[in-house]
């Protein structure tokens, strides 16, 4: 019961970070499943995203401006990586890590410091976590629940343009898409930036939310993205089928990631082991898709074996 | 009008694997002519139409559509002049997007493809009248995956979203070959349709003799990343598989042996 009480408590805060992370994991869902490339820039774009803000906000910039600006800054990191790839010949998963290890250093050198806190008490800020349980515009839940719609309905708008229907062909089918005339190294330039500039968008909420930020935010961001994408089909695969929905069901993967996250250290499992579990999580499910073909496959074979001997 | 002037390809050059896939390859063709291309495995068939195609570059020659030089143009460039099918059904459309949203991208073809929105109320009424030609019932299934479709259903759909923006030049790579006879002789006729009302400009590859000397207005042969013959007009439609073997025999000076084509005899 106490356990129960501890979580209900806990669930403002809970909610708000896997809005949050939520936002990050539609960007993981823009490149790992439309236009089918797993991008590990996402590691180090999230704590750019942060940082970028959190200096800017700092030194008093408008608190939306910052927001834009961590967007732009990941569109730019994203950029490289895309750019890597397709002028480069660099396979995408190791110009993702490419553009991940030298985001370190330019994070670092963005805020000075390892580690730069931005105090609510001091600075203005969009949400913070002291604000949970305000019922106030400020309070995570309604300001990133907001954005988070906002955002979805414009990236259904854009998935529906010329351009947005070329970057989803250009997932699916490269040689088809050249055929028709589709410029596929351009529109995978593109979708990974857009991707990484709404990775930097959720980064720059966190550290807002959490009051600083730090080069090893991101550490793992890419896993946490990828669960995100898994626990929303696996749940809500069947019933949302638009592409507007498919978004949301990402977001709300994020919340139930957090809400198991949250529940399991409540239990009093190790918090040290957080990332081992969500990588086995993930590894799992990412592997119930081969188990079940190998599975149908097997059947079939031991089926006609039968006939066979009959 | 289509020039290839004097185009040759060598693969893995200076390796092993070195392999010279066309040979010194000029090949004019006129307004509305229809050529199919016969020919053994290796021989270049697929090569040439890849190289008109730019999926990959040319050693030397030029290869010109219209008076356009496009020699040097990237694929997706050269597409606007160009409507392809492919062997394999499942190259030619994407499998996870619907019916219509495949039409919608083919009829942007060499456009730009800007914020407007990807498909529109107007196309989609266009679209319905077009599928109902090919009477394959897909008239009534605008929304579904492509993916769900069969082979000759996706074939059907490649060759009408290659002829959605009329091309100077269709590129059929054995279109049929992968479907089964009943199948591929409907996706021939939507073909042969298709083409004639469209007045195209065609080169189709194909491994079935008794089609290449059926369809279309002329007929060529290669061995070798050659071109070993070349039959037009009157003397193509009165030509006989026999023939046909013998001119191949008498110009290369080799057998013809291609266990596919001679099985589909």
């Amino acid at each position: 019961m106490e356990i129960l009480e501890q979580l209900l408590g806990a669930l403002p805060g809970t909610a708000s970070q896997g809005l949050i992370w939520g936002i990050m994991a539609i960007g993981v869902y823009i490149t790992y499943r439309i236009l089918d490339v797993a991008d590990l820039t996402v590691d180090g774009s999230f704590a750019t995203g942060a940082a970028v803000a959190v200096v800017l906000i700092l030194n008093g910039c408008n608190l939306w401006l910052a927001m834009f600006a961590a967007f732009i800054a990941g569109l730019i990191a994203g950029a490289v990586t895309g750019l890597l790839h397709t002028m480069m010949g660099i396979p995408p998963i190791l110009a993702g890590i490419l553009t991940q290890l030298s985001l370190y250093s330019i994070n670092l050198k963005i805020m000075g410091k390892a580690n730069q806190s931005i105090n609510v008490n001091q600075t203005d800020l969009l949400i913070s976590l002291r604000w949970v349980k305000e019922t106030a515009f400020h309070n995570p839940l309604i300001t990133v629940g907001i954005v988070l719609i906002v955002l979805i309905a414009l990236l259904y708008w854009f998935f529906g343009t010329e351009m947005g229907c070329g970057i989803r062909a250009t997932g699916i089918n490269q040689n088809m898409s050249r055929a028709q005339g589709i410029n596929t190294n351009r529109n995978k330039v593109l979708g990974i930036m857009l991707s990484n500039g709404l990775v930097a968008f959720s980064g720059a909420f966190l550290a807002q939310y959490q009051g600083f930020a730090d080069v090893k935010m991101g550490q793992g961001a890419i896993v946490i993205g990828l669960a995100a994408v898994i626990i929303g089909e696996a749940l809500f695969g069947k019933i949302f089928k638009n592409f507007a929905l498919r978004l949301l069901s990402v977001a709300l993967g994020a919340i139930v990631y957090y809400i198991v996250v949250q529940t399991v250290i409540t239990l009093g499992f190790d918090a040290n082991l957080m990332k081992l579990l969500s990588a086995v999580i993930v590894a799992v499910f990412l592997a119930i898709p081969y188990w079940k073909k190998q599975y149908a496959e097997n059947h079939i074979r031991r089926s006609n074996r039968g006939k066979n001997n009959a | 009008m289509l020039d290839i002037i004097n185009v040759e390809k060598t693969f893995n050059p200076g390796t092993v694997n070195e392999k010279r896939a066309l040979n010194n390859i000029n090949l004019h063709l006129d307004e509305g002519d229809f050529v199919t291309v016969i020919g053994g495995n290796g021989a270049g068939k697929s090569t040439m139409l890849n190289m008109v195609a730019g999926v990959y570059p040319v050693d030397c020659g030029s290869i010109i559509i219209d008076g356009v030089d496009v020699t040097h143009l990237r694929e997706h460039k050269r597409a606007k002049y160009l409507g392809r099918v492919f062997q394999d059904p499942m190259t030619g459309t994407a499998a996870d997007m619907q019916i219509e949203e495949n039409l919608a991208l083919a009829a942007r073809r060499g456009k730009r493809r800007g914020l407007r929105p990807g498909i529109t109320a107007k196309e989609r009424k266009e679209y319905k009248e077009l599928l109902k030609i090919l009477d394959l019932g897909l008239e009534n299934r605008l929304t579904a995956k492509v993916g769900l479709l069969s082979g000759g259903q996706r074939q059907a759909i490649t060759l009408l979203m290659a002829t959605l923006q009329k091309p100077k030049l269709l590129l059929l790579d054995e279109h049929t070959a992968a479907l089964d006879p009943k199948t591929a002789k409907k996706v021939l006729d939507i073909t042969e349709d298709i083409v004639s009302r469209n007045n195209l400009m065609t080169i189709m590859i194909t491994h079935n003799m008794a089609d290449a000397i059926r369809v279309g207005n002329r007929l060529i042969m290669m061995h070798e990343g050659r071109i070993v013959v070349d039959v037009k007009g009157e003397e193509k439609k009165k030509l006989t598989i026999e023939q046909l073997l013998q001119l191949f025999e008498t110009s290369s000076g080799s057998q013809f042996t291609s266990d596919k084509v001679m099985l589909s005899k």
